[in-house]
């Protein structure tokens, strides 16, 4: 072993980051745009692979996604507009929802899990659609961010919330990759395998799922906090509907769950399937996006991961 | 010699079905256990309701003299009291070591401890020398679904034994395994937990099992514990001959080339 903290992940992550800081002064808007969207959609499918590691999935993702991104919106209704301020509020708030939401979540499995996750997500989605004063099902308008004081115009808003969110989902996916190095986070498979034995070694398997939930809300929090800025509009519909949380599993599929980048590499794949499904078939582009999924998973159900796992594996020495 | 675990007045029932009655038994360090009984004598329903995953309707059970009566198993495991069971619980997807790796982190660390990496060289070494004391080395990197059911046997029973318990409890180890390698796993499990000074309780049907390796029997029978003596005791006690034993067995009679069993030659 090099070091204990960095391997290929890591480097690969860091050179990413790197290339995608210059890259940004040279993007048109759209790919901008695009680039944006994927790594806050992204952000919640990382939070997905780390539930799914220990063999739970969750139809219910948009509650956080859609608390956060509602609470970043709310902040700039009573006049706070700095993105650090609103991706800590987002982050926050659906971090201690998934903290509260936990302790009953962590005592279901499979498919009661995977439902009940999508019940309260349906209840946050009821509550705004009924709410007037959150605009209903139209939304409304947030407010352009600042960043500590700066307030850029024009297309130097983008610019620097992209530079923003690209620090910030760094140092959280690098997080995320350590934090399944460590003990508590290989702690995924044994509860996937073995929940008696976890007990019998000592150890709560309840208590494991509940930090992996936990973690995958303020993920889903900061991607919706991250959305509401980068669109400058929330509304129920793309913000906290299942079909929003459909996406993020969709995404989880297409990525695999091999490894914490693939999931972004998995979110632009889908950005762009949709972007350019819409474009050219505007009336079959759910039927082009089901169609990719479908592939996915019977060519590569190991999901887009599987490709660079596949060129890497026959260079990997037996292990000794 | 210290008392360690102390089981008194224990009782079990599933609606009408009485699983455990008046259960009392004393355990002391470093003694070697059997529990013999036929299926449904009760045997299983005490392991877990020692080690926490059944609550007694009644009774109590102390454990190095503190009551652990309605712990969880994971308390109850990190008091000391470890078990393996009948159908091996492993990692199935996972590598021997790897299955190893994860049972010693998790019983080394704690607290801040867990965030700390998974895997460090020193813990490699250390559940190498596991896998070479419990003789499953060769299997190291095999995937723990595709071992023969011996080695998985061993590797649950080395995945409890990880734990380092005082009190190590093994539900029928030898179960499903050939006759023929029934001995060398005991040898290999026995040697490996006398060397740890580790207190043993284990059911087990085979009767030459029981007397090749126990200092002291229980017998269970419709709940109760008909019988709790000596190996040699127990083996000619006649509520066991009739009970547990039955009419086919007949070798300590006939034969006692074992030395557990000859006193009535």
């Amino acid at each position: 072993m090099r070091s204990k903290y960095i391997d290929n992940t890591v480097i690969g992550l860091s050179i990413a980051f790197v290339v995608l800081i210059f890259a940004d002064f040279f993007m048109a808007e759209w790919v901008r745009f695009i680039g944006l969207q994927s790594l806050a959609r992204g952000a919640v499918a990382l939070g997905l692979l780390i539930l799914w590691r220990s063999g739970l999935v969750s139809f219910g993702h948009a509650l956080y996604f859609g608390f956060g991104a509602y609470a970043a919106a709310m902040m700039t209704l009573i006049g706070y507009r700095d993105a650090f301020l609103l991706v800590f509020v987002g982050t926050a708030v659906a971090g201690i929802l998934a903290f509260l939401l936990g302790f009953l979540l962590r005592r279901y499995r499979g498919i009661f899990f995977a439902l009940l996750n999508l019940a309260f997500s349906m209840i946050l989605y009821g509550v705004i659609v009924k709410t007037e004063a959150l605009g209903s099902t139209d939304g409304f308008s947030v407010l352009t961010p600042t960043f500590l004081g700066y307030a850029p115009k024009g297309e130097a808003v983008q610019t620097t919330l992209f530079l923003f969110t690209l620090a910030f989902t760094y140092i959280i996916t690098i997080g995320a990759h350590l934090y399944l190095k460590t003990t508590l986070g290989g702690m995924s498979m044994a509860v996937r395998e073995n929940e008696i034995r976890v007990e019998y070694l000592g150890y709560s398997a309840e208590r494991i799922i509940h930090v992996k939930y936990v973690f995958s809300g303020l993920v889903a929090g900061f991607g919706g906090a991250i959305m509401a800025m980068a669109i400058g509009q929330v509304d129920p519909d793309s913000m906290a509907n299942w079909t929003v949380s459909g996406e993020f599993v969709f995404i989880t599929i297409l990525s695999g769950i091999g490894n914490v980048a693939a999931t972004f590499i998995g979110a632009l794949v889908f950005e762009l399937i949709r972007t350019y499904a819409f474009e050219y078939a505007p009336q079959f582009w759910q039927f082009i996006l089901g169609g990719s999924l479908l592939a996915i998973i019977m060519f590569l159900p190991e999901g887009i991961w599987s490709l660079v796992a596949r060129l890497r594996r026959p260079q990997k020495a037996p292990s000794p | 010699m210290t008392l360690i675990l102390e089981v008194s007045d224990l009782n079990k029932s599933f609606g009408a079905v009485i699983a455990a009655q008046d259960i009392n038994v004393t355990v002391h360090e470093h003694e070697v256990i059997g529990i013999i009984g036929a299926n449904g004598a009760g045997k299983t329903t005490f392991i877990n309701m020692v080690t926490g995953y059944l609550k007694p309707t009644s009774g109590q059970i102390k454990f190095a003299g503190r009551s652990i009566v309605g712990l969880k198993p994971r308390d109850i495991t990190v008091l000391g009291i470890a078990r393996s069971f009948q159908v091996p619980q492993v990692f199935a997807s996972e590598t021997v070591f790897d299955n190893l790796l994860m049972v010693y982190a998790i019983v080394e660390e704690s607290g801040l401890g867990l965030l700390a990496p998974l895997y460090n060289d020193q813990r490699a070494e250390r559940v190498d020398a596991h896998l070479i004391r419990y003789k499953i080395a060769d299997y190291r990197d095999a995937n723990a679904s595709a071992l023969p059911q011996g080695i998985r046997k061993l590797l649950d029973i080395a995945m409890a034994a990880a734990c380092k318990p005082t009190l190590l409890m093994l539900d029928e180890p030898t179960s499903g395994i050939s006759i023929d390698e029934k001995f060398e796993l005991m040898d290999v499990i026995m040697e490996a937990l006398r060397q740890d000074k580790t207190t043993v309780l284990f059911i087990e049907h085979d009767m030459e099992i029981v007397e090749r390796y126990v200092s002291r029997v229980l017998a269970f029978y419709q709940g109760r514990i008909i019988c709790d003596a000596p190996v040699a005791e127990a083996m000619v006690n006649p509520d066991v001959r009739e009970f547990v034993i039955g009419e086919e067995f007949h070798r300590t009679r006939t034969q006692n080339d074992n030395g557990a069993g000859e006193n009535n030659a």
